[in-house]
């Protein structure tokens, strides 16, 4: 797998890749065939079944929650647990976006400006420079969040939101610039930018005219990567924040996490959590899952 | 000298904000918890006494019940699991789509949905479903077993203090096999037809075509996934703590730095940071820079 992946969003038709389907007829393919769809209609119903869970359990309501028929579909459907996980998580929830929409955009605008100068305005030692931040990447952040919090507080980042916006917008830097260095690798040839050099126009010029407007893709799986990180981030979270000012991980912990949780009202939180991240993803899954191969750096 | 500077001076100082927070954040920061993790600060109050490898002998000697010693075999059992969970579905997802399968579309969305979900909310379900109470209390998974005359199959899940880290796998492999399986999958379809027809012509059964081409070419990709499903493993924290909440016996060197930091003894913390820092790195910085290497040459 190259670079290219990054753009091949939905993979080639199947057959053209692929040798020709086994033969139809014959009885080896129609049985390997049948074994095929057996497996993945059964991996399918297990990757499901903690979806299943969460959507029946989140419906019922008093004794219905009992230990024994956890399974069943609840007696009476009823919302009620939803309003609980609302009253506790909404705040959270708008605070959330907060965070993860200003993260998602400035992360991608500085990943679009380094890769496009690590990419196709390559001064020397770029490898070096590249490999160095792409190591921030994969750096446990427990490494850097014993000091972090000092160094918010002492620079008077205001602590919750902010503090996290910040700190989430620094730690996205590798993955975005990655994201669009191999972009730009794949999809702007060095003849355009070296044109356009010849014909006199600056870096910014360059940038603004000829890369910005074709960096649509890069931006839609950079934003997307970095809403769902600051989204579902709990690590910094639980670091930099508490209930009152944190994030809708934060919230969810404390509602689910009690002496005795309400489980029905926990799944119905974990639910709600889960709703953006799962509508970005179902809208734009093609471009998740390119995003996830650029993630993978390169091999 | 000049024509240098008017040539790379804008590109560089495009990107030096970025240069510079990442070189404070990421470089300037371990460095100070290196410092930390070599000083006596074991309590809130200031103190900066070098005491220098002294904090790290104790972990692996000198810590209560062996507790950072214990966080490591857990930390062991649980990669090992999860690496192993993750890249056999995955691939075999990944096998059982790659040559098109009817709604293909559904597998794969269904398959990597998971991703989307945080640790935390997908904690919330999977601490129901592994419920350990067993017999006629059963719930969760071990109801299922029950009903299904798999009672054998019960267990206690992750509050077994032996196997209780293999459980603890089963929700990261939910997670992220999917993730896997989309690894795998553009692998498959980055090999070029011709190598496979080259194959059929040469004669080669199918399992043939599978054993000597097609998986030899996954190596990178499978190296790839490896190493960012090993990586992700070792600082495995959000999982660990919205499933068991930090407890004793699932405790792994992540959340045992925050369970340190709440009794504000931050020379340990530290310590047990660079320590994961360091597990990460041996992994990570060999393949950056074969990464670099491969890129310079092409």
């Amino acid at each position: 797998m190259t670079t290219t992946t990054i753009q091949r969003t939905s993979p080639s038709p199947p057959t053209a890749a692929g040798p020709p389907r086994q033969r139809r007829g014959t009885a080896a393919g129609i049985i390997g065939r049948t074994v095929r769809y057996a497996l993945l209609l059964f991996f399918l119903l297990i990757v499901l079944m903690p979806a299943y869970v969460l959507v029946v359990t989140s419906f019922k309501s008093g004794s219905d929650i009992g230990v024994t028929g956890q399974w069943n579909l609840p007696e009476r459907w009823s919302t009620e647990s939803w309003t609980k996980a609302w009253t506790a998580l909404g705040p959270s929830f708008v605070r959330t976006f907060q965070l993860a929409i200003p993260v998602a955009v400035i992360s991608s605008l500085l990943g679009a400006a380094n890769g496009f100068v690590l990419s196709r305005w390559r001064f020397p030692g770029a490898d070096i420079v590249f490999t160095l931040i792409l190591f921030g990447m994969f750096i446990p952040y427990q490494a850097v969040m014993i000091p972090l919090r000092e160094v918010v507080s002492t620079l008077g980042v205001p602590s919750g939101i902010p503090t996290l916006i910040f700190v989430h917008c620094i730690y996205g830097i590798p993955i975005c610039t990655l994201i669009f260095r191999n972009y730009y690798a794949t999809t702007v040839p060095v003849e355009m930018v070296e044109a356009a050099w010849v014909d006199g126009a600056g870096l910014i010029r360059t940038f603004r005219s000829i890369i910005l407007p074709v960096s649509i893709p890069g931006f839609v799986v950079a934003v997307i990567w970095q809403f769902t990180s600051a989204w579902n981030d709990y690590l910094f979270a639980i670091f930099l924040s508490n209930t009152r000012n944190g994030p809708i991980t934060i919230a969810l912990n404390a509602l689910a996490g009690a002496q005795s949780p309400d489980y029905a009202a926990s799944m119905a939180g974990a639910l709600i959590t889960s709703l953006p991240t799962l509508v970005v993803y179902v809208l734009l899954g093609r471009w998740f899952i390119g995003g996830l191969m650029a993630g993978s750096v390169k091999s | 000298m000049l024509t240098r500077v008017r040539r790379w001076g804008p590109g560089l100082l495009l990107i030096s904000p970025s240069l510079l927070l990442l070189g404070v954040f990421v470089y300037g920061l371990i460095g100070w918890t290196v410092k930390v993790s070599m000083s006596d600060r074991h309590t809130a109050a200031e103190s900066d006494g070098f005491v220098g490898l002294s904090n790290y002998v104790d972990l692996f000697t000198n810590d209560i019940n062996g507790r950072f010693v214990h966080s490591l075999r857990n930390l062991l059992i649980f990669t090992v699991v999860f690496l192993l969970g993750t890249m056999l579905l995955g691939l075999l997802w990944a096998f059982l789509l790659e040559r098109g399968v009817r709604a293909e579309g559904v597998f794969r969305t269904v398959y990597l949905f998971p991703m989307a979900v945080s640790f935390v909310a997908s904690g919330v379900v999977w601490r129901w479903l592994m419920n350990s109470a067993q017999g006629d209390d059963a719930g969760g998974l071990n109801a299922v077993f029950g009903q299904l005359n798999l009672g054998f199959l019960q267990n206690p899940w992750w509050t077994d203090p032996d196997w209780g880290m293999v459980a603890m796998a089963v929700p990261a492999i939910w997670q992220l096999s999917g993730y896997v399986m989309a690894l795998f999958l553009a692998g498959f379809r980055g090999i070029p037809a011709e190598l496979r027809e080259a194959a059929a012509v040469d004669g080669a059964s199918t399992f043939q075509l599978y054993r000597r081409v097609i998986f030899p070419q996954l190596t990178p990709v499978a190296l790839s996934a490896l190493i960012i499903v090993g990586h992700m493993s070792m600082k495995m924290f959000d999982l660990i703590m919205s499933v068991s909440g930090a407890q004793w016996l699932t405790e792994v060197p992540a959340v045992y730095v925050w369970q340190t930091l709440l009794t504000s003894d931050y020379a340990k913390a530290s310590a047990i940071s660079v320590i994961l820092l360091l597990l990460v790195a041996v992994v990570i910085v060999p393949y950056l820079v074969q990464t670099m290497r491969t890129e310079r040459r092409s």
